[in-house]
């Protein structure tokens, strides 16, 4: 039975990922994109991942595809341009593209059975870091320095969309809503964020024992300012804000402030004393949700479209 | 008495997976947004309320069952907004024309 459920979402999969490609339709892709996104994170929780998949279907299906479709709107109706890839080219690509799927495939399909695995490692050294989830005690304490790169790389895609703002309005304000705004969306986000704001902490939260953590907490709170922002509840804050800038550099500033620490107090950077690792992490994980959410709403929001009032 | 309950579930997750077979249906045959769209609303409000209704006497915990409540609930007041909003867009659509 699990089977048969197990090669329908794979045909879905594979029909779904060869319909993105050939639509020729910008907006028509990324929905069937989006989509996409969250039959793969099915696929993941059919692989007994679901940290992976709460953060597939957070970012692949509703982030991605939310900055893919403000995207295509900011660029539609300015006349298509000319292809600018030729007939072989896109053959190219299709192979190089075509290629790499076949190596990863030959490479998963080789693989040693039963797998090399460090799961009995990571699960041995859970009780020095005080947590329950073997994910985050990956992400946080083994290897946390690849989550720091990864935090600080949302704050530089940040800073690529702020530089789009022409010289004038750069550090004003972004235009997230267009013209008159739907009642039912205002009524909308004035009853959904309440429970958003409930949920996207207890994920938080619960990350340390359970699957969550600070990337899927980060995209259900930044979703629920989106909403606030596009009903014109609240309107956008300045780009050159303080608390805004606070909140976009808390998290990798607090990470960065404890790894330097643990020269002074553990074995070296990004050490934790042994004592105080669950609380630091959290600390981390705190700031760094905090820090998540404000990035993807404001890439969402995109660059400053108004002038700064001072 | 878990037998019964095991009936239940069978009877109210396959009315509502055919309901959503219905609604599929509909989406796929329907001619214009507006019928689609009532197609897929009454799919997604009756359809994943009877699977959760059918869900429910399987819950172990008190806390479990109204967690299916809170997703029923929520999945509504999302589906309803998003199908307002489509109809309005159609509308104006039309209007323009």
């Amino acid at each position: 039975m699990m089977l048969l459920f197990d090669i329908a979402l794979v045909a879905g999969l594979l029909t779904l990922a060869v319909h993105v490609v050939r639509e020729p339709d910008e907006r028509s892709a990324i929905i069937a994109f989006l989509a996409f996104g969250l039959l793969l994170g099915l696929a993941w929780i059919r692989l007994a991942a679901p940290d992976v998949a709460l953060t597939e279907i957070a970012i692949g299906g509703g982030g991605t595809g939310i900055l893919l479709l403000r995207a295509e709107a900011a660029v539609r109706g300015r006349g298509k341009h000319e292809e600018s890839v030729t007939r072989p080219g896109k053959l190219a690509i299709a192979v190089g593209c075509a290629a790499i799927s076949a190596g990863l495939g030959l490479a998963v399909l080789s693989f040693a059975s039963p797998a090399p695995t460090l799961a009995p490692a990571a699960a041995e050294g859970l009780s020095a870091t005080g947590l329950g989830n073997p994910v985050t005690a990956v992400l946080l304490a083994y290897r946390a320095l690849d989550t720091l790169l990864e935090k600080v790389v949302v704050l530089l895609a940040l800073i690529g969309v702020w530089s789009l703002a022409p010289d004038a309005a750069w550090g004003g304000v972004p235009a997230v809503r267009s013209g008159e705004i739907p009642q039912p969306l205002a009524y909308l986000a004035r009853i959904l964020p309440p429970f958003g704001v409930v949920i996207g902490v207890y994920m938080f939260w619960v990350g340390a024992d359970a699957p969550g953590g600070t990337f899927q907490a980060g995209t259900v709170l930044a979703a629920m300012w989106l909403l606030v922002m596009l009903a014109g509840l609240r309107s956008p804050p300045e780009t050159a804000g303080l608390p805004l800038r606070l909140a976009l550099a808390g998290g990798p500033i607090l990470f960065l402030a404890i790894a330097f620490l643990g020269f002074a107090f553990a074995d070296g950077f990004l050490a934790y004393p042994k004592a105080l690792a669950k609380p630091l992490i959290l600390a981390i994980e705190a700031a760094l949700t905090l820090s998540v959410a404000a990035a993807l709403a404001m890439l969402v929001a995109g660059p400053a479209r108004r002038a700064p009032t001072r | 008495m878990s037998g019964l309950a095991d009936i239940a579930t069978i009877v109210l997750v396959s009315a509502g997976a055919l309901l959503f077979l219905a609604g599929a249906l509909g989406l796929l045959r329907f001619p214009d947004t507006l019928s689609r769209l009532h197609a897929i609303s009454k799919a997604d409000n009756l359809g994943l309320g009877l699977i959760v209704l059918g869900l429910l006497p399987q819950m172990a915990s008190l806390a479990g069952g109204l967690k299916l409540l809170c997703i029923w609930l929520l999945a509504q007041l999302s589906a309803a907004t998003a199908s307002q909003l489509l109809a309005r867009a159609v509308h104006r659509d039309r209007a323009d024309r």
